[in-house]
């Protein structure tokens, strides 16, 4: 398989979990505690160095009709969320160390032999999903099962999905899926659903696809997200113009004081 | 609570019991107000609301660390490029080796920060394997490597040859270091805002073409005013230069305070926001008062300008642990990176 990415599409997933229990499994992630957040059936919060993959619980109006729900009852979306392995991607950029690199599949992978932990692909991810781990001292992240995908397997979590909300496979396939499916569901009745798929902004498009129902603001999801060497250029020119001030002054300063101190 | 505990019967809850009972029998229904547990009414996920208001980006992971080495490296550096420029003017050779001493004690303090800072520390040298023009703390520490060997060299041969004389080894590592140090410590003096500015964090690069100008010039002021307190009160140069840095951070201030943008509210707003303005006006108005005092009364000069170097060192530290930490709340504030703003 190419270029490779994840699909997760929120009309098919029922919230059980699996993939989160599978992805911390199969990766020997640590447990993380057991906090009960009042934040519907979310006791995870979001992604982070202990969480790769992170389902999101998105109460809605009750909407009788759908699924079956109880006219009192709220309707519920529900998201597992991961990292977007970006095709300008934040973190690898700013990694001082060549720890984070592309894979072959197109996926973002921390080297966990190379990072030393300086933290900075922490502050540049515009998904906040990269972060250091404060026991291990390391930054992790979702690798994209790169282990799996080496030897041509589906990455756990999108193997132990029950409902194929995960799905996996060719960037560009997936992409005409997104969109066939997206149509599909306005068909069907569903007009707010949509693919959350960034490819206008400076991030370029990511590897791992959303299909959503209504804002995707409501997930946590950026409506634009850009990667931060877009700054670059804006901060080298201050700091060429902070040097020259500092260059010139400096040497203004102890020209004029020399006749002075000469005499 | 516990089951095993024993519980004595309270007449009315009992009472309440019995009056449940009897609705149930006599209407076939029971009303209650119900009960509200605790932290209720729960967020809900919106547009409005959030994801539940859970913050979209990641805190900053650097400690107390990285705030000092901001103001430390900005000292260091302006002082390798004052005490060269000096040298090259011909001024009091005391004020030269006292920069160059600032400049090499700084390239020293830095690294060690900037190490204990890490994660993994014993694997500092991985920073050593690449140079990433697009990553600015790639540039950074191979900057801060060629500083800090020029500034230890000119700082080193300088005091070989006060203690040996001269000769020719010598004067070529000192001059090549002082060189270093200079080309080096231009850029080392104010890349710290580059570093900041090209992140995810809204509160910072919103500011990315202002932070490295106002760190440098913030770097400038702490090295002016450490190289007071070491007694060169009556330098004009260096006073000329306080004022001169004193000048720009009242304008970055300025510029900040008229600049209307929610993603600068954790730098205005606030507690951090507080502690900006704390940093500024330590950074500018007082320090440039004072000097424009000392200037005014001949007599006292000294004694003033000894109070605008403390002003401005103290200015120059707390506006570098303002802005790591307004970066904090910035990066805590979910409204911003979503565009939803009430």
């Amino acid at each position: 398989m190419g270029v490779t990415a994840f699909l997760t599409d929120s009309t098919l997933c029922i919230g059980c979990k699996a993939c989160e229990v599978a992805c911390k499994e199969w990766n020997g992630v640590s447990e993380d505690g057991l906090d009960w957040s009042g934040f519907s059936y979310d006791n995870t919060g979001a992604v982070g160095h202990s969480t790769w993959r992170h389902v999101k619980f998105v109460e809605n109006a009750p909407e009788p009709g759908f699924g079956g729900n109880a006219a009192e009852l709220n309707s519920w979306s529900f998201s597992s969320d991961v990292c977007k392995h970006c095709e300008n991607a934040g973190c690898l950029e700013a990694c001082p160390t060549g720890a984070i690199v592309r894979t072959e599949f197109g996926g973002v992978f921390v080297q966990p032999d190379i990072c030393n932990g300086c933290g900075y692909c922490v502050v540049s991810c515009p998904f906040g999903v990269v972060e250091k781990n404060p026991d291990d001292g390391r930054a992790f992240k979702c690798t994209f099962c790169y282990d799996r995908q080496k030897v041509g397997l589906k990455p756990a979590c999108a193997k132990a999905c029950p409902t194929e909300s995960i799905k996996f496979g060719e960037i560009e396939t997936l992409r005409a899926d997104a969109q066939a499916r997206v149509e599909e569901l306005h068909q069907r009745g569903m007009d707010d659903a949509n693919l959350y798929d960034p490819t206008e902004t400076s991030v370029g498009g990511t590897h791992a696809m959303f299909i959503v129902r209504g804002d995707a603001r409501a997930y946590n999801l950026p409506p634009k997200p850009e990667v931060p060497t877009i700054y670059l250029k804006k901060a080298w020119t201050s700091s060429a113009i902070g040097a020259a001030l500092l260059l010139g002054g400096t040497l203004a300063a102890f020209l004029a004081d020399r006749p002075r101190r000469r005499r | 609570m516990t089951a095993s505990r024993l519980q004595l019967p309270v007449v009315d809850r009992e009472q309440r019991l019995t009056e449940i009972r009897r609705q149930a029998e006599e209407r076939g229904r029971v009303e209650s107000r119900g009960i509200r547990p605790a932290g209720a009414p729960f967020p809900r996920a919106s547009v409005e609301t959030g994801y539940y208001g859970i913050p979209l980006l990641k805190r900053p992971a650097w400690t107390w660390e990285i705030p000092l080495y901001f103001f430390v490296g900005g000292a260091a550096g302006a002082s390798a490029v004052v005490g060269a420029i000096a040298n090259y003017t011909g001024a009091d050779r005391r004020l030269v080796r006292d920069a160059r001493w600032i400049a090499a004690a700084g390239s020293i303090i830095s690294p060690a920060l900037l190490i204990s800072d890490l994660g993994r520390p014993e694997r500092f040298y991985n920073m050593l394997r690449v140079f990433k023009p697009q990553s600015p703390m790639s540039v950074g520490v191979w900057t801060l490597l060629g500083f800090s060997g020029g500034s230890v060299a000119a700082a080193f041969a300088g005091s070989m040859r006060k203690r040996y004389g001269e000769s020719l080894p010598i004067r070529v590592v000192e001059n090549a270091g002082e060189a270093a140090s200079l080309l080096f410590g231009l850029p080392f003096s104010n890349y710290t805002g580059v570093l900041i500015g090209a992140t995810a964090i809204p509160a910072w690069n919103e500011n990315a073409g202002e932070l490295p100008m106002h760190f440098g010039m913030s770097g400038l002021a702490a090295s002016v005013g450490l190289l007071e307190l070491m007694g060169h009160r009556r330098s004009r140069a260096l006073q000329m230069l306080g004022l001169g840095a004193a000048v720009f951070e009242c304008w970055e201030e300025w510029k900040l305070e008229s600049r209307k943008s929610s993603a600068l509210q954790p730098l205005k707003h606030g507690p951090s926001g507080g502690i900006v303005r704390a940093g500024g006006f330590l950074s500018g108005p007082l320090p440039l008062a004072l000097r424009a005092a000392s200037i005014l009364s001949g007599g006292n000069s000294a004694k003033l300008r000894k109070w605008a170097a403390i002003s401005a060192i103290a200015g120059s530290l707390l506006t570098r642990i303002a802005w790591v930490h307004a970066g904090h709340v910035s990066a805590q504030d979910w409204r911003e990176p979503l565009k939803v703003r009430e």
